[in-house]
């Protein structure tokens, strides 16, 4: 595009200055910039036969699920042609973490896909046990405890999706019920890690802190309350004429197009391959528990929709077999070289390291104390070289890729966030259709802006 | 190299991968190191090439790979640099006027079968005098179950590696986010533009040589340097 002979005028023909307002010449013709009002009123603007209207839908729009620039080139209510921009919500996670320790990498990736932060937790301490050497070493209960989280964070997010993606689409009960629902699971990541969100919790080597006392039975009285509503939110939408009319058949894409454009997760399911990490590649133990693949043969927004509604039956089903699982032991790697030193407690100052281990450091060992502080502050030394962790997250695969130089710090990260390739089939999904539908078709990829930016 | 704190050569590799020189035991870079161990040299040395028998079905894709090449007509030694064995992770290191070849050969041979293309990260490796930058894909065969990994290495003053978007289109915004953050150029990408900075951001800010930036925190009369400034460990 030329900026040559840029002439700014009021396109709007309104005595009121606009800033955003102007056009100018390019290469390939004259350009508008109008921020509103009426097409027809427009000075200067031509007859309507051969003009592109392009329209910029986002990055501030309520239904491009965060802050999405939708870039869109319609022809009267249809999309000719869709590009997606996005880097509205870029945070240089992956560059922090060159400059902190090991552990200290879990409280950023936790707020990549703010949406699932016990799996970038559980991807990015995968890879670290992985890079130690240490896979074998992680304790039973922990990795349970893990699978648990990981499973209610599963629930959580699929409900976002349904909350998020019916009010796109104008069914604000649905979006009631599913962030009333997902509290449900927020209660008990508060209660267990002492955080809603962000948490934290999982750590290379286990997990931070053990289940409260009463934890475990807390969590069993919530799931058939949680299964009650999750019931009650499918009801609401899976035979409702409005949400199929607004969701059937729109937003297609084949197994063709899922491979070209490496989608995975729901849409990818929704095409009848059985493709879940879950089973063919287990981690942390998925092995042991018995849980269905859901898959939907449409390719279409309803096909995803109707999957993530079964795989949270299927979660609940995995977060009970995980309770009965659970057997008391170490919620962290034995080896105290890499064992984070302290447990929290609540104290009547609020939560700190608990009173026992304040004693033995301040009062009775050396030692400990040495070790605890050069823990903390220096951490531990991962052995040079790369690995690369890929795990099911609720939209698909999360890789996380680590490269260390045999340092205190990660040398670098990557995260392969699902939703950062996923958000790419939104052309092809959308090319053609009607501008309404493409609001269908991103819901149903159900991007979190944090994890496609990091 | 003859460097008491170097490790061994393994049998048939010609040289290691150093990536640096770390110095002193506490890698504090400011004040004093009180250790003991300041005069300490360690040189930083990625793991060694791997020698048949690699094991597992690694060797299964291998001969697969070195059938195929032949029969388009290119020694596998030429297209591939060194095979890489760490942690149950098989990486090739392919020459990059060979990529293409390479990755088409992952989609498309039936014994591979990679159909799917996790996308293409970079890492800066500035002690790498000659191949500084490198693209790292991750590859996943759902039919066979495996993966593997192609590194690409380039040097600084001449960072282009061949696009692969023709076969694999899921790389269309990896590549993207790679020339962003670290300045690789992805020949014959269809539209090669930043994707996480803006338009006109100057540099490339996953580069080691890029600062992190920040600003000192001020809390209760202490000011807390930005996290670059830190002493730190290494």
């Amino acid at each position: 595009m030329s900026t040559d002979n840029v002439t700014f005028t009021n396109a709007a023909g309104s005595e009121e200055a606009d800033d955003y307002a102007g056009s100018y010449d390019t290469t390939e013709g004259r350009v508008y910039n109008v921020s509103g009002g009426d097409w027809g009123t427009i000075a200067g603007a031509p007859d309507g036969e051969h003009d592109r209207i392009v329209v910029n839908m986002g990055p501030q729009h309520p239904s491009t699920h965060g802050v999405l620039r939708l870039i869109l080139e319609i022809d009267g209510e249809t999309v000719t042609e869709a590009r997606a921009g996005i880097g509205y919500l870029h945070t240089g996670i992956e560059k922090n973490m060159e400059f902190r320790s090991w552990v200290q990498g879990v409280t950023f990736v936790t707020r990549m896909d703010y949406l699932t932060p016990m799996f970038n937790e559980v991807a990015y301490c995968l890879a670290i046990e992985k890079a130690l050497g240490i896979t074998d070493q992680i304790p039973e209960r922990a990795s349970v405890i893990r699978v648990m989280m990981m499973e209610l964070n599963r629930i959580s997010s699929h409900l976002v999706a349904l909350a998020t993606g019916g009010m796109e689409l104008g069914a604000l009960t649905a979006m009631e019920f599913g962030f009333r629902e997902r509290e449900l699971v927020l209660d008990i990541f508060e209660m267990v890690t002492g955080l809603r969100m962000n948490s934290a919790y999982i750590r290379p080597g286990g997990v931070a802190q053990d289940l409260p006392a009463d934890g475990e039975q807390k969590i069993r009285d919530t799931l058939p309350l949680l299964r009650k509503r999750l019931k009650d939110t499918a009801d609401l939408l899976v035979d409702n004429a409005i949400w199929m009319g607004r969701t059937v058949d729109i937003g297609y894409l084949d197994l063709a197009g899922c491979m070209a454009l490496g989608i995975t997760g729901p849409v990818l399911r929704s095409t009848g391959l059985p493709h879940d990490l879950r089973k063919s590649q287990p981690y942390c133990g998925y092995e042991n528990y018995e849980f269905d693949v859901i898959t939907k043969t449409s390719c279409d927004v309803y096909g995803r929709f109707l999957i993530r509604i079964e795989e949270m039956e299927q979660s609940l089903r995995i977060v009970e077999q995980a309770l009965d699982k659970l057997k008391p032991g170490p919620v962290m790697i034995e080896d105290k070289k890499i064992a984070w030193p302290a447990q929290l407690s609540i104290g009547s100052d609020g939560q700190g390291n608990s009173p026992e281990h304040i004693k033995e450091i301040m009062s009775e060992s050396m030692e400990a104390l040495i070790h605890h502080f050069k823990l903390v502050t220096e951490g531990f030394r991962v052995p040079a070289g790369q690995v690369y962790v890929g795990i099911e997250s609720p939209k698909g695969e999360l890789g996380c890729h680590i490269v260390s130089s045999g340092g205190t710090r990660p040398y670098r990260v990557h995260f392969r966030d699902p939703s950062f390739t996923n958000l790419q089939a939104v052309a092809a999904m959308s090319e053609g259709s009607m501008i309404s539908d493409i609001i269908a078709a991103v819901a149903s990829i159900d991007p979190v802006m944090g994890g496609v930016d990091r | 190299m003859t460097d008491a704190h170097h490790p061994a050569v393994p049998q048939g590799v010609e040289e290691l991968d150093i990536i640096g020189v770390r110095h002193g035991a506490f890698g504090a870079a400011d004040g004093g190191d009180t250790s003991g161990f300041g005069g300490l040299v360690d040189p930083i040395v990625m793991p060694a090439p791997a020698i048949r028998p690699f094991g597992g079905w690694f060797d299964e894709v291998s001969d697969e790979l070195e059938l195929a090449l032949q029969a388009g007509g290119l020694p596998a030694t030429e297209a591939i640099e060194k095979v890489v064995i760490y942690k149950d992770e098989i990486t090739y290191h392919v020459r990059r006027e060979h990529l293409l070849a390479f990755v088409t050969m992952l989609r498309d041979e039936p014994g591979l079968r990679f159909e799917m293309c996790l996308g293409v990260n970079g890492v800066h490796y500035p002690g790498e005098t000659g191949r500084e930058l490198h693209a790292v894909y991750h590859f996943l065969s759902i039919t066979h179950n495996r993966r593997v990994r192609v590194e690409v290495s380039v040097a600084d003053g001449d960072a282009v590696i061949p696009s692969i978007v023709a076969v694999y289109p899921t790389c269309d915004w990896h590549e993207r986010e790679t020339w962003d953050f670290f300045g690789i150029v992805f020949d014959g990408h269809p539209a090669l533009t930043r994707i996480m900075m803006p338009d006109d951001w100057p540099g490339h800010p996953q580069r080691k040589d890029y600062p992190l930036g920040g600003i000192p925190v001020e809390f209760k009369g202490g000011t807390i340097p930005p996290a670059d400034q830190r002493r730190s460990y290494n």
